[in-house]
């Protein structure tokens, strides 16, 4: 029963996540474009919980949905009502063409991979834990770049609303 | 031997056992979910019955008015009047909001008031969920709190409507920083993120976290009541700047939804406070006397009062003093607090050190505390008069001088 409930939410989730990905590329009003990508952005989370990565899928919901989403609302109210249309996009076509043929190289490669179960099946029981330790141990390197990249970003972000010299934004 | 009474749920244990031997660990698994499922409804629907005639009463006896008082006993039945009267009235839908989701706020802000309850630990071996990502989970849901009132807001296609949208938004993540980076420090010390096994180090230890981390709780409290959008910080429905701010459009049993809501909200912010800073159904060896989950909600119920006490005594903030605080003062103070717990637990679990060393933690973080309280309110308190000089964003609009800016009479 067990395996037959996780198909199911599999599917469900796959269905609403495709689903609204698409609904967010067809759909005319941007405001709920972004509202769709958020619903996206849950169904991958619940896809997460599926491969019993809880702590990925917490972020998932934490940062997406709770941040990048935000963030994209305020970019949007902040443009023009006029430049707020979805369907005035004039690369439609060719970027469609594009993103179906990575479609097709991802599924063809997803096809040809050899999906072997890892040994020891589910091993961590934490995986926050399991994480924290992977993240300061041997992905100590990975880690402290993407900070100082942040950092960077950040910096990059104060200076170019800072006052310049009349008292107009630099 | 701990005494046992009907309120200690000794049947459901009994019946656990029962469908654990005579049926399949499936049926177990979906009554179990079920039976608690409306344990956490009923208290929340309950709660929110119970803490709108709280509210009003308290409030009202601390402005030195009555309160309801007509319908029922000491006013009791005024919230059952109350909910009546919602549901009569006219579902309004203003001509230009956007139709499908203009109905989705008032439900999506029910779900993440309600999966709040579910991590909590009621008792030993009751907890609904017990996720060992508890306390990144209340934090993630309770995102999408705001991301519901900015629909709110902008569907309703009122302008006050999307100012209070916009407020809550910029407040959710100004607040949102300080909140995460307090909750922080006792997951660092309990080594747990879930709740329960927070709960466990305090009891394991005979310390609330509380003592543990003082600065911690002090910046959650504040930015967890901004969070609620309650008086210190209600800027979001400041009904003397901009109507009622996310909900000015909703009548009938959708603004009962979004009142009821805030009123839930404020438990689950108390629930969090009891279960992380004081000990959560602990108390000291009396848990084997009083039933655990009786003592957790009489704390839940002990900090909502203050929540009350702060609403009915406190004036608004202004929406930059507000933004100024987290900023200025809740971030680098929650950085600091951060750095001294990091640094107390790597003394005390890698080195090995006797557990009594918690005790002058405590001592040590009380002071740091203090000190840390004391340096930034000197200096906010001198950024605060000395407001920003251009007005961003809104550069056309010609803003009148703040109270501030001005020179002081006389001079």
């Amino acid at each position: 029963m067990e395996d037959t409930a996780v198909i199911v939410a599999f599917y469900v989730l796959t269905i609403v996540t495709l689903g609204s990905a698409l609904m967010v590329a067809t759909v005319r009003d941007l405001v709920h474009a972004v509202l769709f990508l958020v619903l996206s952005f849950v169904g991958v989370a619940g896809l997460y919980i599926t491969l019993s990565a809880d702590f990925v899928a917490v972020v998932q919901v934490l940062i997406y949905v709770g941040a990048i989403s935000v963030l994209m609302l305020f970019a949007i109210l902040l443009t023009p009502r006029a430049s707020r249309d979805n369907a005035s996009v004039p690369y439609a076509a060719p970027i469609g063409v594009l993103a179906g043929l990575l479609g097709a190289v991802i599924i063809f490669v997803a096809l040809k991979t050899d999906w072997a179960t890892a040994p020891g099946g589910n091993k961590f029981e934490t995986t926050a834990a399991e994480i924290g330790k992977a993240l300061l141990d041997p992905f100590v390197i990975p880690f402290e770049v993407a900070s100082v990249l942040l950092v960077i970003a950040m910096l990059g972000a104060i200076l170019l609303v800072r006052p310049g010299e009349g008292g107009e934004p630099g | 031997m701990p005494l046992l009474f009907w309120y200690d749920f000794d049947p459901l244990h009994s019946l656990y056992n029962w469908l654990r031997d005579n049926t399949s660990s499936e049926v177990v698994y979906v009554v179990a979910a079920l039976v608690a499922a409306t344990g956490i409804l009923s208290f929340v629907g309950l709660g929110a019955l119970v803490n709108v005639w709280l509210e009003r009463r308290i409030i009202g006896r601390m402005q030195v008015r009555k309160g309801p008082n007509r319908v029922g006993p000491f006013g009791l039945l005024q919230p059952v009047a109350d909910a009546i009267k919602l549901i009569q009235k006219e579902v309004l839908q203003p001509r230009d909001s956007d139709r499908a989701l203009f109905n989705l706020p008032p439900i999506l802000v029910f779900i993440p008031a309600m999966l709040t309850f579910s991590v909590f630990a009621w008792a030993p071996d009751l907890v609904y969920a017990d996720l060992n990502v508890g306390v990144l989970f209340l934090l993630a849901i309770s995102s999408i709190t705001s991301l519901a009132i900015f629909v709110a807001g902008w569907s309703s296609n009122n302008k006050y409507a999307l100012l209070g949208a916009m407020r809550v938004i910029a407040m959710a993540i100004s607040y949102e920083i300080p909140l995460v980076l307090a909750l922080l420090a006792p997951v660092i010390f309990a080594g747990t993120m879930s709740l329960a096994g927070i709960v466990d180090f305090q009891r394991e230890y005979d310390v609330w976290l509380a003592f543990l981390l003082p600065t911690s709780l002090f910046i959650y409290a504040i930015a967890a009541t901004a969070e609620l959008n309650r008086t210190p910080a209600d800027i979001a429905e400041a009904e003397s700047e901009i109507v009622a701010g996310f909900h000015t459009e909703y009548s009938g049993m959708k603004f009962g939804l979004f009142y009821a809501v805030e009123l839930i909200n404020s438990l689950a912010v108390s629930g969090i406070v009891a279960s992380l800073f004081f000990g959560g159904y602990s108390l000291y060896g009396l848990d084997d006397y009083i039933p655990p989950w009786i003592i957790f909600i009489g704390k839940i119920y002990f900090f909502y009062f203050g929540l009350i006490w702060l609403r009915g005594t406190w004036p608004r903030l202004r929406i930059d003093q507000l933004m100024a605080f987290a900023w200025k003062m809740l971030i680098p103070m929650a950085l600091i607090n951060i750095a001294v717990a990091a640094t107390e637990v790597l003394l005390w679990r890698q080195l090995e050190w006797d557990n009594w060393v918690l005790g002058v933690f405590v001592a040590i973080n009380l002071v740091t505390m203090v000190l840390l309280i004391g340096f930034f309110f000197r200096m906010i308190t001198r950024d605060f008069y000395r407001l920003p000089r251009r007005v961003r964003l809104v550069h056309d609009v010609s803003v009148p001088s703040l109270p501030a800016t001005r020179p002081a009479a006389g001079s």
